[in-house]
């Protein structure tokens, strides 16, 4: 008979992995079940935290030990305090990263379970090869330097390993798989784990090296671009950097899951975790005490702490979510196929079981926690429960309404899949035509919902390909030792510590455990009717409005009013053409326009110094003045009343108003009265006449950000009390150098952006009964008037020169 | 055969649909057996000979006045102030009133060696004219004269330097007004009087004036105290502008006034029928109205918006008066009332009327809601004399779409009083009270004024003020086919029907109310007796 309450009575545990779902579990249990048991727990130190803070913040915060600590009360922490201690370390880097006082804490354990892994199914190769394939035997090579320091000392050190895999490392073969090591398994393909080492940590030098080839580099400037426009320099570098590693990241993940369906298991995690059983078996099996311990698909708890305690989404709440919420018609899966879940807390009842049994013989052993063939759960049954529950309980959506789940038809995996990829190219290609379109406004907003939606799809499509395998899985894990064990235990321990699957009433743990639980950790509405909280919107806009805000900055273009430079530019050079000469110059524009059009897209700097060459020469007086009329027969009459009204407003809080725009000065002269500040470019004078070149850099782009950033500073004012106001990925610069960032019309770029990152987001359209010129030109004199001397200000010489600079360079 | 003068019909079961005008389009209704339709006279003949009345009024004129002429000499400051682009409606067709009496002026001027010559559109705080306009009104061969040199000014209510302040009412009103005309040896102002309104002491003391001046007048109270402001006897707006207009005469200001009236020739052939009485459609009317009901109907408002402000109105001058400016008023208004004045007798419970898509202060723009019921709580309800057309707690139904279009070049402080202050309150005092400073005085608002073509930040306020008389009169407001959430922000009732309209009055007014249509345009003048 095992008395593990007695056994294990003043033990010191090490644990790994105590921040994950699992090891939360694990410590909380030792600390309340086990009488006077120490636990110290191997901690990454974070960013910004040392190993006590996580402990602290993540571990003995978590709703898991809110149990705990209502039965012991004020003396919950004095007594965490006195019996949880925290080293700081590392399971992906040798010895630990343990100093000698780490070691030496080391040997003062009893025993160790491992349970740090990386358990994402799509992690990159190296990263699951260092910490799943490396970790477990890391972990042994320090009990052995530990054993050996206890044994100077006269004392025995650790006497207990037990890592933690996964049921999945036999495979997901039809048939059963025994509790026994790999090697013994007829499945198991014999692979040398040093080669596979040796492998992806060469792959993932390679694929550094080969995402920094001049094709793939400029690929990811090109993609940046794609993605961004004309945001500048800076921002479309971080960028193209970023999608270089995601590729490299991608090509990793993408190698691991090859590697591991070569070998025959379904993706990295159970490849390199079963690898991880073989290196550590091989290398220290005859020298350290061990117990392995596979856990198969581990959910939400089915009794302690309390019913449907659960850290962090695992695998199938993702899904049935998804489902709930209508977005996966389809899941793939067999009905009459088992779906091995186990409960959170029969799992960690095992592992303390195993502990205080003690190591079995002098090999290695295995035990499976696994449901399967004890009580196994049909996946058709789950699909039942679900559906009933979530047609009883739906969840609403935004406008209050409940939402109506589908029914599942079972297709076959690669059905489900194609149609995934069907949707996904569609969508990829929809997005990309209607992304080269200058939609902006309420479609760009639209667009970006396809956008969303798309990546719905693909996300659908990475849980079928992901997940897939397992809800066709045929393999039954036996669980003869786990029930052995079970057979051992006193009738108050089974009480205690429950670890036999048998335990389960699947209807009751998906009805009124699982299932309540995630719903109230995905913080879905599950309440019909409109909310009554504040629109986000409306809270963001508040917040740009406080009086606390201290400076707003403007665009012009698409921002204050619809319409641009070459609208400008069209209205002064037409403004005193006789009729006849109007059509010669529409045509001329308009056979102009798409070659304007790409390089403004390719470099709004370029663009600009370009088109403003068309001024060269052209009477500074007579434009200054026709400028005026500019304003207020075109601007203001495609002007933005809204926009007027929030600068307005924003002065009217005190808020320091500048425009930054690279319209010309003359164009935004008459708005001088509506900004505290202007920042515009400014042609050069010669004379009486233009020089067609700009006096300094106009502030576009990157620039604008600077431009901000030196005028907030010489103003005193902070950027991050700020609001920015703009309409284009190309400002991105400027919106991001302040705290409060507001996308006017953006155009699809920039409303995907602003979706993402919860900006506020404004449309606002021009007035309804506004005049609506067809085509931006200045009002022809009446035919009374007197000609002035030359029809249009701009020489056809500058038009034309402008015209062929308007070639892209070679 | 003389013109038939105005009319006033009992609808019976075999009255044809009435036509009432609904924006840039037309709804006809059938209106209940015993509602009476007030129609217009019909338009009187014209002067056979305009420039020669014109000369023959200025060298001849009315009270104590010398002839232009001799009021002319070398060396001398002249100034010409004249009616801007809210005078009259629609524009008529070339050649403009002014036009001809400025050609007069300018002859006489010219003959007598005058060189020191300044025109100024009479703005007020109304938008600036385009230079299409002021050749539209003053013909292209003074524009040219004047214009490029500098000479065509339009008055600047907000440049300090050219106002000049005569001084203070013995009601302590301020009097403002423009310092080149006061500064003149004579000013001479041409006025196109379409209403009872126009004209009198008020084309200088308010055309030419800043809003320092005009507050006396322009606000709740006295607008409250003008019944009509159409009735020159019966109204505060007059008594002020004429208590100022006697000050900037004591004060030295020579003005010579012209003022000029039009018949009701409102449309052109093609448009012929509005202005006819339904029953004496002829086929060719019918025809003209279902083509273009049907036009209408499929085109978009700002199109249909475009055609309409193209309409060039056929007035014609029916008389010329000129010298002193009481004399030569109280003549002007015995020509307006010949051709407007129609006798109705009694009050009814509901007057209903249709609202067209132009009022003074939107030509060749659009009629925003404010302008919407500037227009039929101010202009349509205000054309009486007497009392009222509607009684005391009576109900006002107007038909218009009153969409909530604005444009942002002509009317941009409307847009902020329509968002911001209409949402507040209604009422024009709390209004008056509680917002009429800060957009007076706003220097956004002044800037677009100034440079733009915007009327002054404060004009919405005004056109509030307007309707204040009818607010405080009328138990009830609906407007039939308006935008439901623009009608509802301006205190007012939408009804999509007629019929659903007279259902809602009857809230008001009972079930069985007296009802009377004013079938305006043409323009008339109803005495109510």
């Amino acid at each position: 008979m095992v008395d593990v309450r007695h056994a294990l009575a003043g033990k010191r545990f090490f644990v790994t992995g105590a921040t994950g779902f699992l090891g939360t579990a694990l410590v909380e249990r030792l600390l309340r079940s086990v009488p006077d048991c120490q636990v110290v727990l191997l901690v990454r130190p974070g960013r910004r935290a040392t190993p006590a803070q996580r402990v602290a913040r993540e571990i003995v915060k978590n709703d898991c030990f809110d149990r705990l600590r209502a039965e012991l009360g004020d003396r919950f922490d004095d007594e965490i305090s006195a019996r949880l201690q925290a080293v700081a370390g590392d399971v992906g880097t040798d010895r630990l990263g343990l100093d000698d006082d780490g070691i030496r804490l080391l040997s003062t354990c009893d025993v160790v379970v491992h349970s740090a892994a990386t358990v994402s199914f799509d992690a990159p190769l190296d990263s699951a090869v260092e910490v799943n394939m490396l970790g477990p035997s890391r972990v042994a090579e320090a009990v052995v330097e530990a054993r050996a320091l206890a044994a100077a000392d006269g004392r025995s050190g650790p006497a207990h390993f037990v890592p933690v895999s996964t049921a999945y490392v036999a495979g997901t073969h039809q048939g059963e798989a025994a509790e026994e090591l790999l090697d013994g398994n007829r499945y198991s393909v014999a692979v040398d784990w040093r080669g596979e080492v040796a492998a992806a940590r060469r792959l993932r030098d390679d694929l550094e090296s080969a995402s920094r080839r001049p094709e793939r580099l400029a690929g990811y400037t090109r993609s940046a671009r794609d993605e961004l426009g004309a945001a500048g320099l800076h921002l479309l570098a971080e960028r193209a950097e970023r999608l270089r590693e995601d590729w490299v990241k991608r090509e990793l993940v993408d190698a691991g899951k090859a590697r591991a369906q070569a070998l025959g298991w379904p993706d990295a995690y159970a490849y390199t975790k079963a690898l991880g059983e073989r290196a550590l078996t091989s290398r220290f099996g005859g020298e350290v005490p061990i117990t392995i311990v596979r856990p198969s698909i581990i959910e939400s708890a089915l009794a302690e702490p309390r019913p449907g305690w659960i850290r962090g989404f695992r695998m199938a709440e993702p899904i049935i979510l998804s489902y709930a919420r209508g977005l996966l018609r389809e899941f793939p899966g067999v009905p009459e196929g088992v779906i091995d879940v186990i409960p959170v807390d029969l799992v960690v009842a095992a592992i303390v079981a195993v502990a205080a049994r003690g190591p079995v013989g002098t090999s290695p052993s295995v035990v499976h926690v696994a449901s399967g063939v004890r009580n196994p759960f049909r996946y058709g049954r789950l699909v039942d429960l679900v559906q009933a529950w979530f047609t009883d309980h739906p969840i609403y959506d935004a406008d209050g309404q409940p939402i109506v789940v589908p029914e599942w038809s079972f297709p076959g995996r690669g059905r489900v899949q194609r149609q995934l990829q069907r949707a996904d190219r569609l969508m990829e290609t929809a997005e990309r035509l209607v992304g080269s379109l200058p939609v902006r406004g309420r479609r760009a907003t639209w667009m970006a919902g396809l956008e969303e939606r798309h990546a719905l799809v693909q996300r659908a499509l990475g849980y079928v390909e992901l997940y897939g395998a397992y809800t066709e899985t045929e393999a039954r894990y036996r669980v003869d030792r786990l029930l052995g064990l079970w057979g051992e235990l006193s009738e108050a321990d089974r009480e205690r510590f429950c670890f036999d699957p048998a335990a389960i009433d699947w209807d009751t743990y998906v009805r009124d455990v699982h299932l309540p639980s995630i719903v109230s950790h995905a913080r879905v509405r599950t309440t019909p009717g409109r909310s009554t909280q504040v629109p986000r919107a409306e809270r963001t806009r508040a917040a740009v409005l406080s009086p606390d805000r201290h400076l707003a900055a403007f665009d012009l273009e698409n921002t204050l009013v619809s319409s641009n430079v070459v609208d400008s530019y069209a209205w002064l050079a037409s403004r005193h053409l006789p009729a006849r000469g109007r059509a010669a110059f529409v045509a001329d524009l308009v056979r102009q326009a798409p070659a304007l059009l790409a390089l403004d897209r390719r470099d709004r700097g370029d663009f600009l110094r370009s088109f403003y060459r068309r001024y060269e020469g052209a009477p500074t007086d007579r434009l200054d003045d026709d400028g005026w009329e500019l304003f207020h027969h075109l601007l203001l009459a495609k002007s933005y009343p809204s926009a007027i009204a929030r600068v307005r407003r924003h002065r009217a809080l005190g808020h320091r108003t500048v425009l930054i725009t690279g319209a010309l000065d003359l164009v935004v002269e008459p708005l001088r009265p509506l900004f505290d500040d202007i920042v515009c470019a400014r042609l050069g004078r010669n004379g009486g006449t233009f020089t067609g070149h700009l006096d300094e850099l106009p502030p576009i782009g990157e620039a604008r950000a600077l431009v901000l950033a030196d005028y907030a500073a010489a103003e005193g004012l902070r950027l991050e009390e700020s609001v920015a106001y703009a309409d284009s990925a190309s400002d991105l610069a400027m919106l991001e150098a302040v705290g409060f960032p507001v996308a006017v019309n953006p155009e699809a770029k920039l409303a995907a952006i602003a979706r993402r990152r919860g900006w506020l987001v404004e449309e606002w359209g021009t007035a309804e009964g506004g005049p609506r010129p067809v085509l931006p030109l200045g009002p022809l004199d009446a035919p009374g008037a007197r000609r002035r001397p030359g029809d249009s200000p701009f020489s056809p010489a500058a038009r034309a020169g402008a015209r062929r600079r308007l070639e892209p360079r070679r | 055969m003389s013109p038939r003068p105005g009319f006033v019909l009992d609808v019976d079961r075999s009255t044809p649909p009435t036509l009432f005008w609904h924006g840039e389009g037309f709804r006809l209704e059938r209106l209940p057996v015993g509602s009476r339709v007030v129609y217009a006279p019909e338009p009187l003949e014209p002067l056979r000979d305009p420039r020669a009345a014109i000369r023959s009024a200025l060298l001849h004129p009315l009270g104590d006045s010398e002839p232009l002429d001799a009021l002319l000499r070398p060396g001398m400051r002249l100034t010409i102030a004249f009616d801007d682009v809210s005078l009259p409606l629609p524009p008529m067709a070339r050649p403009d009133a002014r036009q001809l009496v400025m050609e007069e002026v300018l002859d006489l001027a010219a003959a007598a060696g005058v060189d020191d010559v300044v025109l100024i559109a009479a703005l007020a705080l109304h938008r600036r004219m385009t230079e299409a306009e002021l050749r539209h009104a003053l013909g292209d061969r003074v524009y040219d004269a004047f214009a490029p040199a500098g000479l065509l000014l339009q008055h600047d209510a907000e440049d300090p330097d050219a106002l000049v302040h005569l001084g203070v009412t013995d009601q302590g009103e301020d009097v403002e007004i423009n310092r080149r005309a006061a500064e003149s040896d004579l000013l001479v102002y041409v006025n196109i009087n379409l209403v009872a309104m126009d004209g009198g002491h008020k084309s200088v003391a308010t055309g030419l004036a800043s809003y320092r001046s005009l507050r006396h007048h322009h606000n709740p109270a006295t607008m409250r105290a003008s019944r009509s402001f159409m009735d020159q006897h019966h109204s505060e707006l007059h008594s002020s502008n004429w208590r100022m207009g006697r000050l900037i005469a004591e004060s030295g200001v020579r003005i010579f006034q012209i003022e000029t009236t039009l018949n009701t020739d409102t449309f052109p052939g093609t448009f012929d029928f509005l202005q006819k009485r339904e029953w004496e459609w002829s086929l060719r009317d019918r025809a003209a109205f279902a083509a273009s009901s049907a036009a209408l109907e499929r085109t978009p408002p700002r199109v249909a918006r475009r055609i309409f402000h193209s309409v060039r109105a056929p007035h014609r001058l029916t008389s010329v008066q000129a010298g002193e400016v009481e004399a030569v008023h109280a003549e002007t208004t015995a020509n307006v009332h010949r051709q407007q004045l129609v006798a109705v007798d009694g009050q009814t419970d509901i007057l209903t009327m249709g609202l067209p898509y132009i009022s003074p202060y939107n030509v060749n723009s659009v009629l925003n809601p404010i302008l919407v019921a500037c227009l039929g709580l101010g202009y349509f309800f205000n054309l009486y004399r007497g009392r009222p057309l509607v009684r005391e707690g009576g109900v006002l139904i107007m038909s218009h779409p009153t969409r909530p279009e604005f444009d942002p070049v002509h009317h941009p402080s409307y847009i902020d009083f329509f968002e911001e202050v209409l949402p507040e309150t209604t009422d024009p005092v709390a209004i008056a009270e509680r917002f009429e400073e800060s957009f007076a005085t706003d220097p956004w608002y002044v800037h677009l004024y100034r440079t733009g073509y915007a009327y002054h930040g404060v004009h919405p306020f005004y056109m509030w003020y307007w309707c204040a008389h009818a607010l405080e009169h009328l138990g009830a407001v609906i407007v039939v086919g308006g935008d439901p959430a623009s009608v509802r922000r301006m205190g007012f009732r939408p009804a999509s029907t007629l019929a659903d309209a007279l259902e809602i009055a009857s809230d008001v007014v009972g079930t069985s109310p007296t009802l009377t249509h004013l079938h305006t345009p043409p323009i008339m003048l109803a005495d109510v007796t």
